[in-house]
């Protein structure tokens, strides 16, 4: 019977499709890509939209820090209102498309898309079509977005554009910072705000869209044997994340739609002239954005798990613990927003209690990293590049998580709020952390997505300059931020200079590491060495179909044990790469109840 | 090029030491700036205290990190490690209850100084502070209004903060107090301090307002309550908190009687009530006022002279004037007799019946000097 019945083993053996058939090459064409139901194509569509954002904000990054390199106007020298226009401009730019466009969506849209159905031995999410409407959507108030900040940057830049004819090809941009914060929003600033909030709003839909498919494919296309104490921890980081997304988007839509009615229709909300209050806005725009900085980093979580879980080839240390606290996470996200508005003049109880919960998110986060740590304990630690991110992130996210101490004590916040040591805060935690943990799952799945090794020398260089580079940039903005300088400034005091001048440097050089990350995905890419299906050892579905993955992800659908019993495989010199022990394939061909059934 | 000449112009004057010091000339620590204030102590006490508690767990981390990769690294895909223990309950309770009580003992830390800054003492001195796009402007309880914020050392003050009608929100904020709160429209927040040390110092305006965001600066002096016996020390310092009141408060310097008089009928709120072109209001018009037989409610009549309108503002219910309510507050204390002085020329220029009302203050002196 055995012989007849296939079983994963088997589909471990020489494939039965045509050599070369894989979900790359499965059908040709750009029609086959744009209207592609498959969800690692959907995946790669947003790899590379993301990667094109992501560098346009971080053009942008490097703008801003050039600006800062002395006090003073240093784009336009003669012309100070010109010069805090643009940076104001470039400075709202960058932080929203790189929280919009970038944090959000990165590891979700695109690890999240490719592995999740992968990790569950699905064939696809559980709603294909919806996956491929989010991605468009996306696409669609991302173009939007990006064409609106850009063109007010052109503007504020080169002022003689407005009044060309030219101008309808270069709209109003948006100068109030990603918080759009009343009433500067809604009555006074000039700049698009009407449009931003309009792109902002799509791009929400398609957070929403992804989330809704996430939870019902967890919850609906787990393969036999997969329990919900055997989901791999990115899948629970996931399904949590997506929870957040799923109960705090719709607040910021309909804060954005307020915000809309409030500058169309003069309706009193926000703006006291008006009969509103501006710090109720504060208290809308928070209660979703807090939840969402978690959205932007549990998907790390996950990621850092699977990572160090696969190159340290052992399970992970207290995995119930890892999985629940991403559970008690993504609850008490919704429940201390108001330590964002300390100095809001919100009632001194109000703030007594957003200090305390705000301590309570600390414990988690902290039981996360000693678990992590704990995990390298007794490991087979490999080095790879996948796993220097890794180790980049625990240290990045160590000094993020722990000067987020600081800002939980009110007397200490208030001195530290709207200075640049916010700025260094969530650089390490959403930027730093966020970056890394993509860095190290791209590294890790590369040979999944493309079907090559990465170039590893190449790939520990750049993440090292970009780690130096990152750290030059960020810690000295934690003094510079103590010492008093605030935040969104576009001119300081000169006793800031050398604070902001080696910031600047540290900038350039992540700047520099970025690139060489870039060149050498590039050149993996095309040139690697061919991968095998399982290169790391690690024992995730995703390692147990071929590299890449075919069309249809498994020729038959699997089950599962344990995610992490790395024991099962070990290193094929012919193969390069690792393949199931002999125990481990007696085992699925001799026990009845791990029979697969056919597809 | 103009952009690396410009820099390196920077560049060597922070060589030079010249941007070194900061703008109040106080020095703070590494990572804080100089305390000025009563509980700036207490802040950077809570500072320091999470400070160490995360130099002492990232240098745990770090070790611990780094010594485990050295440790436990393999270069050659050897076979996955016998299986390592998959949890240890004493250990994960360890590490979930240690950071519990740090992060309680750090809120308390917190809860307590904020408490301290939250109870305002009910002997503050109370000063107004108005954020507009893109400058401050502070209020004394005299009505004075200043572009910098003066304050005597060892004495609290209140600050009561708004912003300018259909403005926007910005935030007050003085590195050297610890002190830091929104500007909201609509709405008046407050905060106080103590200011322990003379100095003059720098705020900042920390909440994103628009285009002149950064240039939102404002000098923050404290004045000492005597004057240093030590002449030298004296030299370019700052005044004490009398002399500086005095400076401030000298009515002289606004211009002529008339224009000052004109000045504090607007700023201190006598156009409220009372108008200057005949029409009534809620108190009688100023026009023609002075030097009118005036009738009061209880039937009795006066001629306006100047201790008439003198005594109308500080005990203004004394004499109601027939057909008004009692309902001016008094303003007693709040005027200098300069201040009087230039009201009631005020009054006597747009009265018919004082042709002859000082047009200078030596006008002023010289009527004073033959009164007597």
């Amino acid at each position: 019977m055995s012989a007849i019945t296939p079983t994963l083993a088997d589909s471990l053996a020489p494939q039965p499709l045509p050599p070369g058939d894989n979900y790359l090459t499965h059908t040709r064409g750009f029609m086959s890509w744009a209207f592609t139901l498959d969800h690692k194509r959907i995946a790669l569509m947003y790899f590379y939209a993301v990667g094109v954002f992501t560098f346009i904000g971080g053009i942008f990054a490097m703008l801003l820090r050039t600006e800062l390199i002395m006090p003073g106007p240093t784009f336009f020298p003669g012309n100070p209102t010109q010069s805090w226009n643009f940076y104001n401009h470039m400075f709202t730019l960058h932080g929203a498309v790189m929280v919009f466009l970038f944090i959000i969506p990165a590891i979700p849209a695109i690890i999240g898309n490719f592995v999740l159905p992968i990790m569950l031995g699905a064939k696809d999410m559980a709603f294909p079509r919806l996956n491929l409407a989010s991605f468009w959507i996306y696409m669609i108030g991302a173009l939007f977005f990006v064409w609106l900040l850009l063109g007010g940057v052109m503007r504020s830049a080169i002022p003689s554009l407005g009044d060309s004819g030219w101008a309808w090809l270069f709209p109003m941009g948006l100068d109030t910072g990603w918080t759009f914060y009343t009433p500067y929003s809604t009555s006074i600033s000039k700049s698009g705000v009407v449009p931003a909030t309009f792109g902002a709003f799509i791009l929400g839909f398609s957070s929403i869209l992804t989330a809704v498919n996430f939870i019902a494919t967890i919850h609906s296309l787990r393969p036999k044997g997969m329990t919900w104490f055997r989901l791999p921890l990115l899948l629970w980081s996931l399904y949590a994340t997506a929870v957040i997304v799923l109960l705090a988007t719709p607040v910021l839509a309909i804060t954005l739609l307020l915000l809309l009615v409030e500058r169309v229709f003069s309706v009193g909300i926000f703006d006291p002239a008006l009969g509103g209050d501006p710090v109720m806005y504060q208290h809308f725009f928070w209660f979703y954005s807090h939840p969402a900085v978690y959205i932007m980093i549990l998907p790390a979580f996950g990621v850092i798990s699977e990572v160090i879980a696969s190159h340290c080839r052992r399970s992970l240390f207290g995995y119930k613990f890892i999985a629940l606290s991403s559970v008690a996470i993504a609850f008490l996200s919704a429940l201390v927003w108001g330590h964002h508005m300390f100095t809001s003049g919100q009632s001194p109880l109000a703030s007594m209690f957003f200090s305390a919960l705000t301590f309570c998110v600390a414990i988690p986060s902290a039981i996360k990293v000693f678990n992590w740590v704990s995990t390298l304990h007794g490991a087979s630690i490999r080095l790879h590049t996948a796993m220097l991110c890794a180790l980049g992130f625990l240290v990045l996210f160590t000094i993020g998580g722990l000067t987020g101490l600081f800002l939980g004590a009110i007397p200490v916040d208030v001195h530290f709020h709207d200075t640049y040591f916010i700025v260094a805060h969530f650089h390490y935690v959403m930027m730093g952390s966020v970056l890394f943990a993509f860095l190290a799952a791209v590294y890790h799945w590369f040979p999944k997505m493309f079907g090559r090794m990465i170039n590893e020398k190449m790939g520990s260089i750049s993440v090292i300059v970009t780690f130096i580079g990152f750290n030059l940039a960020f810690f000295i903005q934690f003094i510079m931020g103590s010492q008093g300088m605030p935040r969104r400034y576009a001119d300081y005091m000169p006793q800031f200079w050398i604070h902001h001048f080696v910031s600047t440097i540290g900038a350039y050089t992540m700047f520099l590491g970025l690139i060489l990350v870039l060149i050498n995905w590039v050149w993996s890419a095309k040139r690697g060495k061919l991968a095998p299906a399982n290169p790391w050892g690690a024992n995730t579905l995703e390692w147990q179909t071929t590299s890449p993955p075919p069309h249809d992800n498994f020729p038959v659908t699997p089950t599962v044990e344990d995610p992490y019993d790395m024991g099962r495989w070990e290193w094929n010199d012919e193969d390069q790469g690792f393949v199931l022990t002999a125990e481990a394939r007696a085992a699925l061909h001799a026990d009845p109840q791990r029979k697969i059934e056919t597809a | 090029m103009s952009f690396f000449y410009s820099f390196l112009a920077q560049a060597s004057k922070f060589l030079d030491g010249t941007t070194a010091e900061t703008a109040d000339g106080a020095k703070g620590s590494f990572w804080m700036p100089f305390r000025a204030s009563s509980y700036a102590g207490d802040v950077d006490w809570t500072f320091y205290f999470i400070y160490w508690i995360c130099v002492i767990f990232t240098a745990l981390i770090l070790f611990l990190l780094i010594y485990f990769t050295i440790k436990y690294r393999h270069k050659s895909n050897g076979p996955a490690p016998a299986r390592p223990a998959a949890h240890n309950t004493a250990l994960e309770l360890t590490w979930t209850i240690v950071p519990i009580v740090l992060v309680l003992t750090i809120f308390y830390f917190g809860f307590r100084t904020y408490m301290d800054q939250v109870v305002v003492p009910p002997d503050a001195y109370e000063i107004n502070v108005k954020g507009q796009m893109w400058s401050w402007s502070f209020t004394y309880p005299d009505g004075n209004v200043q572009n910098e914020l003066h304050v005597p050392v060892g004495v609290p003050v209140r600050l009561v903060l708004t912003s300018g009608e259909g403005d926007v929100i910005h935030s007050f904020f003085v590195p050297v107090l610890r002190l830091k709160k929104d500007v909201v429209p609509g709405r008046y927040n407050q905060m106080w301090f103590k200011a322990d040390t003379v100095g003059r110092y720098q705020a900042f305006c920390a909440e994103y307002c628009g285009t002149n965001h950064s240039q939102m600066a404002a000098v923050v002096v404290v004045h000492p309550l005597e004057a240093s016996d030590d002449e030298e020390e004296q030299e370019g310092s700052i005044v004490t908190w009398a002399q500086w009141l005095d400076s401030a408060r000298d009515p002289r310097q606004g211009g002529d009687p008339v224009t000052v008089g004109q000045e504090l009928y607007a700023s201190r709120g006598c156009n409220q009530c009372h108008t200057v072109d005949g029409s009534a209001s809620i108190g009688p018009t100023w026009k023609d006022m002075f030097g009118e037989e005036t009738r009061f409610r209880d039937g009795t009549s006066q001629i306006a002279d100047e201790n008439y309108i003198m005594q109308s503002i500080n005990q203004p219910n004394a004499k109601v004037v027939a057909g008004f309510q009692p309902v001016m507050p008094t303003y007693q204390g709040q005027f200098k007799q300069d201040e009087y002085t230039a009201l009631i020329a005020y009054m006597k220029s747009i009265s018919s019946h004082a042709p002859n009302y000082p047009k200078t203050w030596a006008d002023v002196d010289a009527a004073s000097g033959q009164g007597k």
